[in-house]
């Protein structure tokens, strides 16, 4: 017996996405960007509608100076962690600039937005805590509680009434709990109630994470996100986010009010036994942070063309979620059909992600369509003409 | 506090039964993976309903230990028992 044998169910799952000459969705190439919201893919320029570009910063000119400036003085990596060789001056640079960004005491730095998940959910939560979870958390949300040895319950989705039950079920129990939601959701693009999660908060006494890898740089008067959106910074006890997504390098962290939060660094695995980000990927993520609070304009065209692409997908008959969010996923019946139409799509030179279940609500397959705010009115009115041409031809919507 | 291991058992199969596409012979040593096709996410959000109509929480982690339908009672059980 192989020791792959257990994996063969996901074999036929992958041959059946990939029968009758389909591409394996799951290996896409993008040949080169050409610019934000344009790639060559297959030889052809494709317009981008599947990435979480959202301030189109990746191809910030900015940031790609001060990364080359960065890289002639401090070379290519640090090749040691933040507990031993790894910590520069700019690490801690970049945590004071963080910090001060979101109006927060303390910042911890993570190689990965996926690491500060895992990391800080590990640490926080001890073998005698609760970790509460929303329903639709993101894998790093999930791997994270796995690796703490709390007890994990979840809660329906952006349901603060449902987690409300569930706490009350704990009451008189020992052991800290800690609540976990999204800002806005990955898959969906669905937006947290989080005044109303953070009353329940409140009133419970349990500590509050939200993870805003989506909703920075999105939401909020000065981007830190729905909390900020919502007005209720100060009921978040820690913020996880991503500079992968509206800040377009990578890498990730955590903020707060909390002293404790320096203690973490000498107990959360995915922190300590990691190598710390290189020196060009921390002077880009500053720069690409100074761009998104100098132009404030960048998150106003982003709505204006998530409002646009959610409006024309529905024209044309197709089902969307309820709100205008940056990702509007178009949701489909059956994974056969999703694959054909996500196929036709790139034919036509539209890229757009294929999301199947289980990694989607409700066992839906999804085609995941994100917005930048570098996309023109003539690119998202084109895409959707696409998306109109490909229903047609498969009798899907309108 | 009155339910047993059997009541327990007897309400997931019948919750199950709801689901059209749960075979109709199972009983409660049918394994909850492997002889009704669930996967991770079905197996926690079918959970979730057996919780809601028994007003007590399975943390995730009692799960990894479950494999058949009278493992889950079992657990229940426990937990409302406050073990």
């Amino acid at each position: 017996m192989s020791i792959f044998t257990k994996y063969e169910p996901l074999a036929r799952s992958l041959a059946a996405v990939t029968h009758g000459g389909g591409r394996n969705p799951f290996s896409v190439v993008i040949d080169r960007p050409l610019s934000s919201t344009l790639g060559m893919i297959e030889g052809r320029e494709t317009l981008l509608f599947g990435t979480n570009n959202y301030l189109g910063l990746s191809q910030s000119e900015a940031a790609i100076e001060a990364a080359i400036d960065t890289l002639r003085t401090h070379g290519v990596g640090t090749t040691g962690s933040r507990i031993a060789n790894g910590t520069q001056s700019l690490h801690r640079q970049l945590e004071a600039r963080i910090a001060t960004f979101f109006r927060r005491r303390h910042c911890m730095v993570f190689s990965t937005g996926y690491q500060a998940n895992l990391g800080m959910i590990s640490a926080l939560a001890g073998k005698d805590d609760y970790l509460l979870l929303d329903a639709d958390s993101h894998a790093s949300i999930y791997d994270g509680s796995r690796l703490s040895q709390a007890q994990v319950i979840r809660f329906r989705h952006n349901d603060p009434e449902d987690l409300h039950k569930r706490l009350r079920r704990l009451d008189g129990t020992p052991g800290a709990k800690l609540i976990v939601v999204e800002g806005i959701y990955s898959m969906m693009g669905d937006v947290v109630p989080m005044a109303e999660f953070a009353a329940v908060k409140r009133e419970s006494g349990a500590w509050l994470l939200a993870d805003e890898a989506h909703s920075v740089g999105v939401m909020g008067e000065h981007g830190r996100g729905v909390a900020e959106a919502s007005g209720v910074e100060a009921d978040v006890d820690f913020v996880v986010g991503t500079f992968s997504k509206s800040l377009g390098t990578v890498g990730g962290y955590c903020v707060s009010d909390q002293d404790g939060l320096d203690l973490i660094r000498l107990c959360s695995r995915p922190y300590m036994f990691t190598a710390s980000l290189p020196p060009d990927v921390i002077a880009a993520t500053m720069a690409a942070l100074g761009e998104l609070e100098r132009r404030p304009e960048l998150r106003h065209r982003l709505m204006d063309n998530a409002r646009r692409l959610h409006a024309g997908l529905n024209a044309i008959g197709l089902r969307t979620g309820p709100q205008a969010s940056p990702i509007v996923s178009v949701v489909l019946d059956e994974v056969d059909q999703a694959v054909r139409f996500w196929n036709r799509l790139l034919d036509l030179g539209v890229y757009v992600n294929l999301s199947l279940p289980p990694a989607t609500p409700d066992q839906h397959p999804l085609l995941r369509t994100s917005v930048m705010a570098t996309h023109t009115a003539g690119q998202i009115d084109h895409a959707i003409e696409i998306f109109a041409t490909v229903a047609r031809e498969m009798g899907v919507g309108r | 506090m009155s339910e047993t291991v059997a009541d327990v058992s007897a309400l997931i199969i019948q919750t199950l039964l709801a689901n059209p596409k749960v075979p109709r012979d199972i009983s409660g040593s049918s394994k909850i993976v492997e002889d009704l096709a669930f996967d991770s996410l079905a197996v926690m959000n079918f959970v979730m309903e057996i919780e809601d109509s028994l007003d007590v929480s399975v943390p995730l982690d009692r799960l990894a230990d479950i494999r058949t339908i009278d493992d889950l009672a079992n657990c229940i059980v426990s937990l409302k028992q406050g073990d």
